[in-house]
């Protein structure tokens, strides 16, 4: 397969990109956060998202889903990155489908999906750095379980009709085994999300689990087993914050590229000066090597490919170097109005910090890579 | 099983029989590469026979024509040859600027006389080639070349000095640019191909501070040439010239790469460090260093895939082998920075045995030239910033 766009995800890609470009550009973000916004983002929107069929992209056709892969997740994905779009895409269409998928929750929760009712959110997080250790417990409890703990940076948890919690049934904090995941519903007794504003706008929830009562059937895949299906969420997650980051860094670097072909100073378009010129075309490098890292990693994914997962923290990584990059120029080349609300720019700093560290950010994937290679 | 499922099966069982198994051990010196040419001394059997056996198949060039010496297989084939060598580590069994360099230029602008000449040669490694572009005055600013060829009859009289040729001191003939016009800088170049062993060629190798000569300084004094020996037409050499730079910023760009398998760096600073308890390299800063190294080394992986792909298909920007020149040799040199600091003091020796005679320092300095030749990094981010970006000239 060449690592490039086939026909079928160009077309979806050039959909995508008007379809987001005209019903959410920044100016979207900008009115909710103008507003106040309670969700922290447009449910009419979500709707509209599944009427376009973009929610059953990872979501099998035997299901009433469109049955595609990690690119076409990612084709969006990129898009929504580019206009900062806020929506429950990522943790809904694709993290949690793709926990869910071929397990009995399928029935339940996929339906909501397609039809942009359901959002789920993703309750992974336990320390403000995302890491491996599981301290939340899980009690067995009559026929089911009782949660215990505490999350935090799950992004919708205040609003989302279904929390996906990875909590510990056996063994010690840092084991791999003796992890369950398990679907909670947000509202079951003793669950509590309280939603905090984050620096780009969107709403994060620290969440409590005080003995939180689940049925059996809650449980994910296999008790104790946890891991397989929450390493499923995580890959997909990862891949799909690539994606949404590398749009984010496109759109800073078009805006600032724009800037750069119109803005005179000394009587003279500035992108004429050699000094900007070589850091525009360094970031395009960047860039292009992040958008290689992003797309071999989704088709890796795609293929089921054993060497999916290090492709994804290659990417994860990457795009957390190319962005973090291409916002830092954008604002330092914009010059004053970069530091401005009024002007975009800025939002698009904002966005990537958050996606930066979603999942794991660079030093944490770097330290992964290192790990698996035996340093 | 599809045609391609097919190939790659037929490929892995002819790869697996015909590949000798020296050739599939890791290159430890100069003397395990093979350039191939008139005077090529194999330095050992199974290099020969491997040489000899893929150009057989043409799988020197395995997307050459086979009228040509290739092996003519499409994109996907040729990239399922490489998976399968690269699955064995098979060595290259040719390198050659013919292959890298000349041939894709020959390709598209040589007449069929010419390719028929000189492509079969090259396949096979018969014909060792050296690139005579760069000037003691023309260096960034190529196009300002000032070595002359003046018409006489059928025949130009070419004179003028060329520097930073590589191996012209071992190489047979030489791919040259020469000035036929003064009317235009770049309107007034020609692209010529000439023996090596014609009167008047001299060369003097250059020490390097790695003290390897791999570069000469050429002297021209009235050497004697066909016009027909002229690729493209004249003062139209600066459309080959270009064309060709492409495929060298290419061929350059995959020095970012590293090997497959076993990687040198992360095993060579295990060897002198040493991991601690909790299976860390224990020095954890220059742990860090490397792993963030690794990212982008392995990220530029997909991406040379990528590139490849999309330039096979015709997709890919005509400006790319410059971005791809850029990334892989800035890659190249913090690869270099890397294994010296993990190397410490004894990456330092210079002669000694132990140190395969300053193996590792000498290739450390060597990288540095990276990211001069074949255009500086500086020259390779101007092409980006007006040919990709469109940034207004200055």
């Amino acid at each position: 397969m060449p690592l490039f766009l086939n026909d079928e995800q160009q077309m979806l890609h050039d959909t995508a990109k008007d379809f987001v470009a005209e019903h959410a550009p920044v100016s979207h973000l900008r009115g909710l956060r103008d507003a106040n916004d309670p969700t922290g983002f447009s449910r009419d929107l979500w709707k509209s998202f599944a009427e376009m069929g973009f929610t059953g992209i990872l979501i099998g056709e035997n299901a009433g889903g469109l049955g595609l892969g990690h690119v076409e997740a990612g084709v969006v994905l990129e898009e929504i990155g580019r206009n900062l779009t806020p929506s429950p895409f990522l943790t809904t269409a694709v993290a949690a489908v793709e926990a869910l998928k071929n397990t009995p929750h399928a029935d339940r929760w996929f339906p909501g999906i397609l039809a942009g009712d359901t959002v789920a959110a993703l309750a992974v997080d336990e320390r403000a750095k995302h890491g491996d250790a599981v301290s939340t417990r899980a009690e067995r409890a009559g026929n089911g379980f009782r949660l215990t703990g505490a999350k935090q940076f799950v992004t919708h948890g205040h609003v989302a009709d279904l929390l996906l919690v990875a909590a510990r049934t056996a063994g010690g904090d840092h084991d791999s085994d003796g992890v369950t995941l398990f679907a909670v519903p947000r509202d079951a007794a003793g669950l509590t999300a309280t939603p905090e504003r984050l620096a780009d706008a969107s709403i994060a929830a620290r969440v409590t689990l005080e003995g939180v009562t689940v049925d059996a059937d809650a449980v994910i895949g296999e008790v104790d087993a946890g891991r397989e299906p929450l390493d499923r969420l995580l890959r997909a997650g990862r891949a799909g914050a690539s994606a949404e980051m590398l749009g984010v860094a496109a759109g800073a670097a078009d805006m600032t590229l724009s800037y750069l072909k119109q803005r005179k100073q000394f009587g003279t378009l500035i992108g004429s000066y050699q000094a900007l010129q070589h850091r525009a075309a360094h970031l395009y490098s960047e860039t292009e090597v992040a958008r290689a890292a992003v797309l071999k990693a989704q088709q890796l994914l795609d293929a089921g490919s054993p060497h999916a997962d290090t492709a994804v923290s290659v990417a994860k990584a990457q795009t957390g170097l190319a962005t973090t990059l291409a916002v830092q120029e954008g604002v330092q080349m914009h010059g004053g109005i970069g530091m401005t609300d009024e002007y975009d720019i800025g939002f698009f700093m904002k966005r990537a910090r958050v996606l930066a560290e979603m999942f794991g950010d660079t030093n944490y994937h770097a330290d992964r890579l290192a790990r698996a290679a035996g340093y | 099983m599809s045609d391609l499922d097919t190939f790659r099966a037929d490929t892995r069982a002819w790869l697996e029989a015909n590949c000798p198994p020296e050739m599939r051990e890791p290159v430890r010196s100069d003397a395990d590469i093979c350039w191939g040419g008139r005077n090529f001394q194999p330095s050992s059997p199974a290099q020969k026979q491997w040489l000899d056996r893929m150009a057989e198949r043409g799988w020197t060039v395995p997307d050459w024509p086979t009228e040509y010496g290739g092996g003519g297989l499409s994109a996907e084939q040729t990239k399922i040859l490489r998976q399968e060598m690269a699955a064995i580590r098979a060595r290259n069994p040719l390198n050659s600027f013919g292959i890298s360099m000349l041939g894709p230029a020959l390709l598209k602008y040589g007449t069929k006389a010419q390719k028929l000449e000189h492509l079969p040669p090259i396949a096979r490694g018969e014909i060792r080639w050296c690139q005579g572009y760069s000037e003691p005055n023309a260096g960034s600013d190529l196009a300002g070349l000032q070595t002359s060829a003046v018409p006489d009859g059928d025949d130009y009289i070419v004179n003028g000095q060329k520097v930073w040729t590589s191996y012209a001191d071992k190489a047979d003939w030489i791919f040259c640019l020469v000035r036929t016009s003064r009317e235009s800088k770049q309107g007034g170049i020609s692209f010529l191909l000439f023996d090596m062993e014609t009167a008047g060629v001299s060369t003097k190798p250059i020490l390097l501070i790695s003290g390897y000569s791999p570069f000469c300084e050429t002297f021209f004094d009235d050497v004697r040439v066909p016009k027909a020996n002229r690729i493209h037409d004249e003062n139209k050499g600066w459309d080959v010239a270009k064309y060709l730079l492409g495929h060298e910023r290419e061929m350059i760009s995959g020095m970012g790469l590293g090997g497959r398998g076993a990687n040198p760096l992360v095993a060579g600073a295990i060897a002198t460090i040493g991991l601690d308890a909790d299976g860390r390299l224990a020095d954890p800063l220059l742990r860090a260093s490397i792993a963030l190294f690794e990212v982008r080394a392995q990220a530029f992986g997909a991406m040379s895939e990528r590139f490849i792909d999309e330039l096979k298909a015709g997709r890919a920007h005509p400006a790319q082998p410059s971005m791809m020149k850029y990334y892989g040799t800035e890659l190249n040199k913090t690869r270099h920075e890397l294994v010296m600091a993990a190397g410490g003091s004894d990456a330092l020796e210079w002669e000694s045995e132990r140190s395969n005679g300053g193996a590792v320092s000498r290739g450390w300095l060597r990288t540095k030239g990276n990211s001069i030749e074949g255009g500086t990094s500086e020259i390779q981010l101007n092409i980006i910033a007006k040919r990709i970006l469109e940034l207004p000239g200055a």
